[in-house]
Order: C-alpha cells, then sequence, then structure tokens
C-alpha cells in the first residue's frame, strides 16, 4: 500500500502530510512531482495545502493544469481514493472534480484556528467508520475558504450525501458563529457523487499526533488505511 | 491585435472586498455609493488571427482559465 502526495510549485503542508502518513500512520508514501503523469504504483492521492503558483489568479487555477492532475482525473474516475486539503480541495475544484467554488472569507481576514467539524457521512474512503454525528477537532488555516455553490448545487450535494463535514460548535450544534469562514451551510468538505474524491478546507495532516493539540486528524488516514486493506491493498 | 477581459463576481456571490471598500468609502464621507463590486480585468496581446477567431480563443481562454464560470462572470472587448 502507498500513498502519493502531491508537489505542486508553492505546496507547503506536504511535508506535513508525508508525515503523518509515513512516521504516524506508517503507512508508505511518496512524493509526486506535478509534471509528472502518472500515479502508477499508488493507491492513494494526497492534494495537500499551501499556496500553489502563489495563487496567481485565483486559489487552485494554475494547478488544475499541472500534468499531475489528468493523472489524478484517471485516477479518480478508476475509484481510487483521493483527499484534496486546504489548496488541495481548492485545486479540486477549480480541476471540476467537486462542484463549486471557494470566495475571500467572509471576514476578509485570513483565519487559522482549531475548529470542530461535525461528521456528515461515513462513505468516503476517509470517514469510512467515522459514525455519522462525530465531532472532531481539525485546525484551518485560509483566507479563501468560504465555500460557494448555488442553490441547485448544494440541494443536489445534501440529496446525493455529498456534505461530508460542517463546521460546528464543540456541543456538535451547526451555527453561525461556529462557521470560520461565511461557508455555504456551514459546509467545510464535501465528496464527488461516488464518495472516493474528498475535499476539506481543515488540515487532519496539522493534528494526528496528540503533542499538536489534537489526534483527531489521525482518524482520517486510518480509515483510508482499512479502507484500502478491505481492498485488499 | 488587443484585448480587454473584464471578470467579476456573478450577481447574487458576496463580495467581502466590495462591501469593506464600500465602507471605507462610506467613512471618507464621499455619499452617494449604494455598492463596490470588485472585479479583474486583463490586457491581452494577440496575434492577428481575425476578430471571430479571437473571440473564438478568447471566450475559450475565459472558460478554461481566465474566469470561473461557477462563481464569475467575463466580458471580452477586442480592439483594432
Amino acid at each position: 500500500m502507498k500513498t502519493a502526495v502531491l508537489v505542486f510549485p508553492g505546496s507547503n503542508c506536504d511535508h506535513d502530510a508525508y508525515h503523518a502518513l509515513k512516521h504516524v500512520i506508517g503507512v508508505d508514501a511518496g512524493f509526486v512531482w506535478h509534471k509528472q503523469s502518472s500515479l502508477e504504483g499508488f493507491d492513494a492521492v494526497v492534494i495537500p495545502g499551501g499556496f500553489t503558483y502563489g495563487d496567481y489568479l485565483r486559489t487552485g487555477a494554475m494547478a488544475k493544469l499541472s500534468p499531475v492532475m489528468a493523472a489524478v482525473r484517471r485516477f479518480a474516475e478508476g475509484g481510487g481514493p483521493v483527499i484534496g486539503i486546504c489548496n488541495g480541495f481548492q485545486i479540486l475544484l477549480e480541476s471540476g472534480l467537486l462542484p463549486g467554488a471557494m470566495i475571500v472569507n467572509e471576514s476578509l481576514r485570513f483565519v487559522c484556528d482549531y475548529v470542530h467539524l461535525k461528521a456528515e457521512t461515513g462513505r468516503t474512503p476517509f470517514t469510512a467508520g467515522i459514525a455519522p454525528g462525530t465531532i472532531l477537532k481539525i485546525p484551518v488555516a485560509h483566507y479563501q475558504g468560504n465555500y460557494y455553490a448555488d442553490d441547485g448545487t448544494l440541494d443536489a450535494l445534501e440529496k446525493k450525501g455529498q456534505v461530508v463535514f460542517r463546521y460546528c460548535a464543540p456541543s456538535g450544534n451547526v451555527t453561525p458563529e461556529a462557521n470560520p469562514n461565511g461557508s455555504a451551510r456551514n459546509i467545510a468538505g464535501i465528496c464527488n457523487e461516488e464518495g472516493n474524491v474528498l475535499g476539506m478546507m481543515p488540515h487532519p495532516e496539522r493534528c494526528a499526533e496528540a503533542q499538536l493539540g489534537s489526534a483527531d486528524g489521525r482518524r482520517l488516514f486510518d480509515a483510508m488505511v482499512a479502507w484500502l486493506k478491505e481492498k485488499g491493498k | 491585435m488587443k484585448a480587454k477581459i473584464y471578470v467579476t463576481l456573478k450577481k447574487g456571490v458576496l463580495d467581502p472586498q466590495g462591501k469593506a471598500i464600500l465602507s471605507s468609502l462610506s467613512h471618507l464621507g464621499i455619499a452617494g455609493v449604494d455598492d463596490v463590486r470588485v472585479g479583474k480585468y486583463m490586457e491581452l496581446s494577440l496575434r492577428d488571427v481575425g476578430r471571430e477567431e479571437a473571440q473564438r480563443r478568447l471566450d475559450e481562454a475565459c472558460r478554461r482559465l481566465l474566469a470561473n464560470t461557477v462563481i464569475e462572470d467575463y466580458r471580452i472587448e477586442i480592439e483594432g
């Protein structure tokens, strides 16, 4: 079992993701430079956070055109698990692998803080075994994490069970006060219709060990490993 | 051949920057401004390919890269 951590010019959470996978979870991991056009030999893909191409034009707008993204599309179409974290989520949105777009935080401030997330579905490889309603404490760090989609798209996401995480209070209540960026319907993470591609603004790789303030992020990677093992990887 | 491209947020998409600028204008005492929407302006120089072909290429450029049509509208002006 081997996980790919993509590296674009301006990625800056690639080493955190690699560390969480390789040293904390203990699964084999390898960096994949964005100019590579194959993901041969990898069983899961992490698109890490950062500021790819300096966020020129729009967050993720340049990275979506990197050769590796064509490989990610094929990998995703084949049912392979893909997680985009923060800028990785923005890249997935720009590339059309997930619906919607990100706009600037409602507060116009860069938000860097722990938030609470309510898990909504266990249908993704990264949430399999995490009961809906579970509350996870995971940090966010972004300026453009205000998830936007038109009402029709949002309704479809809800109906098809594609909302994976919502920002909530520590109690689990989904309130406007618990929403750090103004995201529509408190959405913190969504998946594609098939469920194998997950995008989320919070950073599970930054909280996979108790000494970092929370180990809740580890649960997503543990779920991924269990999911892959079940598939015989 | 020159082209100007205007990318603006769609109606209904929140523009926090525009809102902040609106409030700053009001602090300056500049009255009568009801709304501000911030967008992007790009100038492109093109090899002369004929107006119709330029329009076609620019439209594709806008749809595939220069604008994100989930949240943005675009307008193309070709000069000369």
